[in-house]
């Protein structure tokens, strides 16, 4: 498969990859996604995310590794009772079982997967990816860490960031610009914030927390640092093709 | 024999002393009729039967609320949101624990005194965590409810289970989360189920024996008024929980009521009609659960507004006359003012961004405009706010609620089948973010880091003035937030929120006045109780409950 160029449907993502092609249909995603709205999403949330260490839409869980482990939980439930026992029937516990898989994208949206190497390549060369993103220890931390895009990010989610990043930036990493009373000015980028306090890691790769109280001016830049890549379409698939196999240790 | 004098003598000081607080004195129907008499006591859900979470204390007040400090900490041991409301009876705390344990605590120290654990049936299911909001207190026993539908009543002193009333069945997935609301003789439930096609009802049972003495559906069965709205069968599995505790007028002999969501959640198009009395206000006689009264918030709902907020009740010179009045910031979007004595409908006007109805007619009856299909509805699935207990204040004359700013779902509509017992639901929804995958605001909040910022939405503290339907003031909050109010007579007024924020807040003006981070989301109402002559206050954040008072 790497080398070739290919079409992978949106919905089949990066973690049908490791449970192979084809083997849930379309329909039972279709299906999975119907059954999540009604069974799961009141606890999980739309994306899945809600339950404190597990992210069903990219394949993180507590104890679930295989598909049968996702099943058992779904039907007998887990947690001493913190996660309810559904009895589904076998072939709506294939479908919920589908859709997380898929990465919660039952639209069938294709994008261009292209070739890893070159990829890389790019990344670190013409793409100027890695002069702000850091993959396996390597470069700088001021952007958001790599190493394991390709587990929480679907292939459409990643093209989109290098095609149009303004309105894929999640939105708890938007640049700021904070003048403290001492007037020093700091750029960065937000990691967490409420609503008394804020904390970034600065253009220097210091973790700073600040009291808004504190300063003469907060704020949040509704555009990213960088704007669309003026990368071709076969380099962009080249590069989602590389991010794609960042999976992590 | 010389030690053992000055011993008996400081005994018998002990005991004099403590005669006033720690008495074993009934809890009567009386004393919590007049609950503002004895305002170091916490004695129901909402610290009276008015609702109105406003406590005559005024100890702590704006000037030293700075030297309020930790006095203990009582931790939960189970996972999950503490939704519990404390009730406080002559220097004892009753707390329960998920999912249905009691505690009575020390209110002093924070030791616990015994503790009861209820054991649910295996079936027993909610829609949305094993929560459970509290107990009442009546005479010498203590009510809860529970997960798999039942009424406990146990001894106050000891906390023996004295007995157990079938509320409902759990097979088919009734439950009962609210704290029970104790009046006369009897103790008053409704139940919880509403996503899973159950028919609503409120019941109540007798104090002492646990004969259940009444029981009134939400939703009209045939020959009964307003049945007609409603086709079909479709009112045999039609929603319309109520699983919030009520309020009480003595002098009306009614009791109000929340009423929640119709089933399936999302399909209106499934169960045409107005689909009475669900996402209704209604008045049931005390005595013997008649409806007397009910208004419809949101006619034929496709949005889960269920109209689960405390039914708050002030006595008030209303634009020019004495009135009684029913205060209510509903899940949709509005806030309304009625006239409690019959249900009128006086005033309702939105407090957040509203699309799905354009306005209210002369009647309180909204104008609905839905959105097209893939179209964010304001506000979102969890409402412009929801069951988190508000504060009237008679002192201010300002209604306090948390509101949701800036939220939005998409909804979609689907055929479901009613199965007994199972999600019945009728759809799905999707919170709107600003990126296509980005994190979304859920029910509770597990995560330290909010990666889905305000931009998915936000708190607003409203100080609403019934007079004018309008915000005073607002005070905002970075992340959404599911804290209740209390207020006092010295005008503060404490919340907290999903962040972990205690908040102490000048009730008149807005103003942050003292604040402490406890760490764990706040999703419940602060109370306030004194024992001894010292102000204490309470509240739940995280596994922790917290209390305050000021430094010795």
């Amino acid at each position: 498969m790497v080398g070739a160029s290919l079409m992978l449907f949106v919905g089949s993502g990066s973690n049908a990859q490791e449970v192979g092609d084809h083997q849930y249909t379309t329909e039972a995603i279709e299906r999975g996604s119907r059954i999540y709205s009604r069974e799961c999403a009141l606890c999980h949330g739309p994306q899945g995310d809600i339950v404190d260490g597990v992210n069903l839409r990219s394949g993180v869980f507590k104890s679930v590794q295989s598909d049968e482990d996702l099943r058992q939980v779904v039907f007998s439930g887990a947690g001493q009772g913190q996660m309810p026992a559904f009895g589904l029937n076998d072939a709506d516990l294939s479908a919920i079982v589908a859709y997380i898989r898929a990465g919660f994208d039952p639209d069938g949206v294709a994008v261009r997967i292209g070739d890893p190497g070159r990829g890389q390549s790019l990344f670190q060369g013409k793409g100027e990816c890695a002069n702000c993103h850091r993959v396996n220890g390597i470069g700088p931390r001021t952007a958001p860490d790599l190493s394991e895009i390709g587990v929480i990010r679907t292939p459409a989610s990643l093209q989109r960031n290098l095609l149009d990043p303004a309105t894929a930036i999640l939105p708890i990493n938007r640049p700021v610009r904070i003048i403290t009373r001492g007037e020093e000015t700091v750029i960065g980028r937000r990691l967490n914030e409420d609503t008394y306090t804020v904390q970034v890691i600065d253009s220097e790769e210091r973790l700073r927390s600040f009291r808004k109280a504190d300063l003469v001016s907060y704020e949040i830049s509704m555009r990213p640092s960088k704007g669309p890549t003026a990368l071709s379409s076969d380099e962009v698939a080249d590069v989602v093709g590389y991010l794609l196999t960042l999976r992590g240790q | 024999m010389k030690p053992i004098k000055p011993f008996i003598f400081i005994t018998c000081l002990i005991f004099s002393a403590a005669v006033s607080s720690f008495s074993n004195a009934q809890l009567s129907y009386e004393r919590i009729l007049n609950a503002q008499d004895e305002p170091q006591n916490w004695l129901t859900y909402n610290g009276g039967y008015m609702a109105q979470r406003h406590s005559l204390l005024d100890q702590i007040n704006k000037n030293n609320v700075d030297n309020l400090e930790l006095k203990w900490v009582l931790q939960n041991q189970v996972f999950g949101a503490w939704q519990s409301n404390p009730i406080v009876v002559d220097g004892i705390m009753y707390v329960t624990e998920r999912p249905n344990s009691v505690m009575a605590v020390d209110a002093v120290t924070g030791r616990v005194f015994w503790k009861y654990r209820h054991q649910n049936a295996d079936n027993a299911l909610v829609c949305c965590g094993a929560n459970n909001r509290g107990v009442a207190v009546l005479n010498d026993k203590v009510y809860m409810g529970t997960l798999d539908a039942h009424l406990v009543a146990l001894d106050r002193v000891n906390g023996q289970l004295l007995w157990t009333a079938e509320v409902g069945d759990v097979d088919l997935a009734y439950s009962v989360t609210m704290a029970p609301l104790a009046v006369k003789d009897k103790i008053m439930v409704g139940v919880g189920g509403g996503e899973f096609g159950i028919r609503g009802y409120v019941a109540a049972f007798d104090a002492e024996t646990g004969e259940e003495a009444w029981k009134t559906y939400t939703i009209p069965g045939p020959g009964e008024p307003g049945h007609d709205s409603w086709e079909g069968d479709d009112w045999e599995h039609g929603g319309a929980p109520v699983w919030i505790t009520g309020s009480f007028d003595p002098e009306l002999n009614l009791t109000y009521w929340g009423v929640g969501n119709p089933g399936p959640d999302w399909n209106a198009g499934q169960r045409p009609g107005d689909n009475l009395y669900s996402d209704s206000a209604i008045a049931l006689n005390a005595d013997t659960g008649e409806l007397e009264w009910y208004f419809q918030f949101t006619p034929n709902d496709a949005y889960d507004y269920d109209s689960v907020q405390v039914p708050v009740l002030a006595d008030m010179v209303w634009r020019g006359e004495p009135k009684k009045l029913m205060l209510w910031a509903n899940r949709n979007g509005y806030f309304y003012v009625l006239d409690r004595t019959n249900g009128e409908f006086l005033e309702g006007k939105p407090y957040v961004q509203v699309n799905w109805s354009s306005g209210l007619d002369e009647n309180g009856r909204p104008i609905p405009t839905p959105q097209p299909e893939g179209m964010p509805t304001y506000p979102g699935n969890q409402g412009g706010t929801n069951w988190y207990p508000p504060s009237f204040s008679p002192s201010t004359g300002l209604f306090y609620f948390s509101a949701w700013e800036n939220y939005a779902t998409i909804y979609r509509a689907e055929e479901s089948e009613y199965i007994p017992g199972r999600a019945f639901l009728g759809g799905g929804f999707s919170v709107l973010a600003p990126s296509p995958g980005a994190p979304t605001i859920g029910i509770g909040r597990t995560n330290p880091i909010n990666n889905w910022t305000d931009e998915v939405g936000y708190a607003a503290l409203k100080a609403m003035d019934p007079q004018t339907g309008e915000a005073v003031w607002s005070y905002n909050q970075f992340d959404v937030s599911d804290s209740g109010m209390l207020t006092t007579a010295s005008d503060l007024l404490f919340t907290g929120g999903r962040e972990g924020y205690f908040h102490a807040i000048d009730a008149q003006s807005g103003d942050l006045l003292w604040n402490v981070g406890l760490g764990g989301q706040i999703v419940m109402a602060p109370v306030t109780f004194m024992v001894n002559g010292v102000q204490y206050v309470s509240v739940i954040s995280g596994n922790s409950l917290s209390t305050f008072a000021l430094e010795d």
